[in-house]
Parts: structure tokens; sequence; C-alpha cells
């Protein structure tokens, strides 16, 4: 027969987390966490939940669990983010990139690479959380939208979800967002923003 | 380790019957074009009217009225564009027609009648109601415009099952002087199809759904109604397709539509059986599920299964992991952002469409694979909705 058991559709490593996830909240009520983050929707398809114990003292991630309604790939890259963050420094932790999780997971399927980041994104607000509740609000990073095309009114971040689900051309970046269809004189930086996008997620 | 392979993705596409297996085996000698006038081009050409014949046969057309295809894709688009074609150069009576179709259609249908709006074409869609059955007054009001040129519905759907009634759609159709055509590609082989009863003027088929070899459909258009050929340059299929038989498709196709024709009866109540088994399996032994789809004018083989609370990528995943092919109308299957278009127009929470697995039961399927389905899948699913964001809220 012209099959393989082994020929999945993501690496040995993806399929190894996704197959036995590692640190899954079982029970929220007794999980004394220091900060907590929500990310995400189940009606876009996945939502993810992500708790952390923190040092304060040395102001390191002890510990790390988390629950997702998601699919394979947001399974197996969250169970190896919560592997990762373990014993790292809340600054370096926020710093994660979904970038750095597919690298440890041995690549993701480009289409599948959008499914990573909520895993991350979930992270990093409970992190917030963990500030907002230590009275260190100094310490939280908001992340927030710059316009890039005013006409359409489309964000950094819009370009950054439109990369993700696998904007390559500024022609696809156009048909996804409709940015610079009206004035087009934000075609330089909307490209140069995608650029960097497509820098960073692949 | 994958003890055993399970597939149970048969309206995704089927494996080769056996009988058509040693069809195409013998054809492979055929080699003769059967454009040619020598003995040869004559043999292939002999193979491929028998083919036409049994098509013909199992909807009980003419065979003249069968046109030969790449696929149940390209019969649908056949049909479509005839009908959007906008040159007018051929002063042919069907052109710039509007379409009606439904919100269910394939996407080889949808999103052709969505190219052909944008080049000026008027398409209007049908709702459903929640089982996946067209809205029979909409069906009239839209009717009494008096404008439609074609009606397009399918008449079994891919991936809920849900049967419509072509017959009273063709016959309220014709009433307000529209044409009709029907997608029969998932009907084919599993419900009966009698072009003359129902009375449609075109109507595609495809190979690979019944156990033949994939890159061969058929249209059938009924004698005397309007046709303009999509493929161009040839004189193969009475010049309505032009490009060299797929001879050994064909031949193939034939085989499987005879191998139908005669398995039918037994098949369909084989596949009822598995399929309440699996229904009643699933009812007991999972909580907080829903069936898609209708539960009497279905498929005999379809059973589109949602369960709260878990991703349906997961889900398919996991069987996967366990040897079970199905599929799932979740987004992150399909590599788009939107769950199954064929469940939100049902009226289904979009949770639900991302939960929702496709049990598609073939010819192969026995009872044992029922129960080893039902053996790992209540473990599955109480796997993914304890690591779920989405079961507890919901509850």
């Amino acid at each position: 027969m012209m099959t393989d058991d082994f020929n999945w559709v993501y690496t040995e490593r993806v399929k190894e987390h996704f197959t036995n996830p590692l640190n899954i909240l079982e029970d929220i009520d007794s999980y004394k966490e220091d900060g907590k983050g929500m990310v995400g929707n189940v009606k876009c398809g996945d939502q993810m939940l992500m708790v952390i114990k923190v040092d304060s003292e040395k102001g390191v991630v002890t510990d790390c669990k988390w629950k997702t309604y998601g699919c394979a790939s947001a399974i197996a890259s969250t169970s190896m983010l919560s592997k990762m963050v373990k014993g790292m420094t809340l600054e370096d932790a926020y710093k994660i990139t979904p970038k750095d999780i597919t690298k440890e997971l041995g690549g993701l399927p480009e289409h599948k690479v959008h499914c990573s980041v909520l895993g991350d994104k979930a992270l990093r607000a409970a992190i917030n959380d963990y500030y907002k509740r230590n009275n260190m609000q100094n310490k939280v990073i908001e992340e927030k939208a710059k316009i890039i095309c005013q006409c359409m009114s489309v964000t950094d971040l819009d370009i950054e979800h439109a990369v993700l689900e696998g904007a390559k051309t500024y022609y696809e970046l156009q048909e996804m967002t409709k940015i610079g269809t009206v004035c087009g004189q934000c075609k330089t930086s909307a490209i140069d923003t995608m650029e960097m996008y497509k820098k960073k997620h692949f | 380790m994958v003890n055993r392979l399970i597939y149970m993705d048969n309206n995704a596409t089927t494996p080769l019957h056996p009988e058509v297996k040693k069809t195409i085996a013998e054809g492979l000698e055929l080699f003769g074009n059967a454009s040619s006038f020598h003995s040869f081009g004559r043999n292939s050409k002999k193979y491929i009217e028998e083919a036409r014949e049994k098509i013909a046969n199992i909807i009980n057309s003419q065979p003249e009225e069968i046109v030969f295809v790449g696929s149940g894709s390209e019969a649908n688009n056949t049909v479509l564009n005839m009908f959007a074609c906008t040159t007018h150069t051929c002063l042919h009576v069907e052109c710039g027609k509007t379409i009606l179709t439904s919100t269910i259609e394939h996407p080889c249908i949808l999103e052709s009648v969505k190219c052909l709006q944008s080049q000026h074409s008027k398409v209007f869609y049908l709702d459903v109601d929640k089982y996946g059955r067209i809205k029979m007054d909409k069906l009239d009001e839209y009717l009494s415009l008096g404008k439609i040129g074609l009606v397009s519905v399918m008449m079994a759907n891919n991936e809920i099952g849900t049967l419509q009634d072509i017959k009273k759609i063709t016959e309220l159709a014709h009433k307000a002087g529209a044409l009709m055509h029907t997608d029969a590609v998932q009907a084919l082989g599993k419900v009966p199809i009698d072009v003359k009863d129902i009375d449609v003027d075109y109507l595609s088929l495809s190979a690979h759904k019944i156990y033949g070899p994939k890159g061969v459909g058929a249209l059938y258009i009924k004698k005397g109604i309007p046709f303009c050929p999509y493929i161009r340059g040839g004189h193969q299929e009475r010049g309505r397709r032009a490009g060299t038989e797929n001879t050994l498709g064909i031949i193939g196709f034939g085989k499987a539509v005879e191998m139908a024709e005669i398995e039918i009866k037994e098949n369909t109540n084989k596949l009822l059986f598995l399929k309440e088994k699996l229904s009643l399996g699933i009812s007991k032994s999972i909580p907080d599920i829903s069936f898609n789809g209708h539960a009497k004018e279905c498929l005999p083989n379809t059973l589109n299964v949602s369960f709260d609370g878990a991703e349906g990528e997961s889900i398919l995943l996991y069987l996967d992991l366990e040897g079970i092919a199905v599929s799932t109308g979740s987004a992150c299957s399909s590599g788009s952002l939107d769950p199954s278009h064929v469940l939100l127009a049902t009226g289904i929470e979009v949770e639900k469409a991302h939960g929702s697995i496709r049990f598609s039961l073939g010819r192969e399927n026995t009872e044992e694979d029922v129960e080893y389905v039902l053996e790992k899948l209540p473990r599955i699913i109480e796997r993914i909705r304890k690591m779920s964001t989405a079961y507890e809220v919901s509850k």
C-alpha cells in the first residue's frame, strides 16, 4: 500500500506535543495563579487561556499552565511554549515570538503558522496581568495598533494578521485588507510593514 | 502505533472498486486515439461508447445526452459559464441570463458564480432551512421575477448529505421558463437518479466518488437543450468538449457505474445500518453533541456531528493518529478563516461549525470499523474537552 504512517503534515516534535501536551491546566480553581491571560474567541475558531506563577523576588516565571480551544498547531505550540517559559525572566518571556516556538517545534506548515500566535499573546496578557496585580503598571506594555492606511483605516496589526493568513504580495494584502485601495499613498509603508511581519513570522 | 486504518471520508473521494481496478488494468493496452479511423482508434472508441451507455443507463438518459469531461467541477463550470457568457456574438439564446443557485453549493459552483458576478452576471442565492433544505417559498419568489435563466441546485450536499426535492424545484423552474441544472456528484450511486422523472436539463456527475478513477466526470445535457462548449477546439464528444478522451478514466467510470448499479441496494442497506449504529453510539457515549443535516432526506452514508467545546481539526488529527480518516467543517483545516459555509447556511452557531466532523461511510466499511470508531472517539472528545477553554463555559 502506498501509505506512510509517519507522513504527517506536522513534524515529529509537533506530533509529540500534540499527542501528549504538557502543562494542561486541569483545575483553575485550585491553581493559585499570579497572572492570567485569555485571548482569542471561540467564534473565530481558537481561544487560549494561560496562567503563570511568578517568583516575585527574582522576576522569574516558575510555572505555566494553559487551556485552549484550538487546532493541533495551537495545542502543540502552546505545549512547547509552556515548557520554554519556565525559568525565564518576565522580560525574556515577554519577548518570545511565535517564530521562536515554531523553531523549537522544527517548523509548522506555512498555513498553520497563524494558529501558533495565540500562545505567546496569551502569555503576554498573563504577564501584563501579573504586573497589574502587583502595582507595576509602569511595566505593562499595551499593544497599540498604528494606522497605516488612513482611507480604509487599516492598521499594522491588520497587516500582521493578513501576513499570518498567507498574504505574501501587496496584491494579496490588498485583497485581504483593502489597504491602499483609495488614494494609494500608503503603498510604500504598507509594503515595508508587510515585509517586516513576513520576516518576523516566516 | 496505528493498528488499523479506517477510511470514513468517502464523500471526499473513494478507493477504486476492485472490478474497476481490473478494468483499468486491462484497458492499459488501449492507446488508440478515439478520433482515429483506424482499428486502434475504433477500438478505443468502442470502449468509450460502452462506458457512455452505462452512464446513460444509470440515470435513464440516452447515450448521446452524456458528455465526458475532466471532473464534476468541470461539468458544473461548463453549465454556469454558458449562462454567464455576455459576448452575444454567437446570438446564443441563453447568454447573459440570470442564475439562481443555493447558498450550500459546492465551491466549484459558488466560486464560479462569484467570478461571473464580477463579470456583470446577475446571481441570486436561495437560502436553506436548518436541515439544509431549500426554502421553497423563496424559490417561488425569485422565479416570479421572471428573469431567471438557470436554476442550479445540488441534488445531495457533500458536507451534511441533505437531499433536495429536485423534481419539484425543476417543475417550478420550468414553469417560470428557466432551465434546470443539478450537481448530482454526491448523489450518484447513493440514491437513484432518473433524469426522465426529475426532468432536469443538465446534470453533473463524477467518477471518483463512486469507486471510479479521479480526473473524469460527465455532464448530462437533455436533447434539444441549449449548449455551448467550455473547452473548444476539437470535435470530440460531438463538439461539446474538446480534448482527446481520457480513455482509461472513462472506461473506469463506466465500470464503476456498472458496479454501483448492481450494488446500490445492498450498499444502501449496509450504509444505513452502519450510519444508524454510528449515530446511536455517538449519542449514547458522548454528551453535548448535535447532528447536522436532515435526519431522513439524507444520503445513506453521511453523518455530520458537532461536538461542543471541541475544535474540529484537533478531533480529526487525534482520530487520524488512531488510523481513522474523517473530515471537518472547522476553519482551521480549510486553510481559510471561515468554517463550513454549508453549516453556517443552516443557521447553526459558528462554534458548532468549528467543532463539526463528517463521517462519510463507504462500501468497504464494516460493523467492526464503526465499533472501533465508537471505542476511540469518546476518549478523544473527552480529552480535547478537558483542555478546552470552551467546554465548561458552554455548560
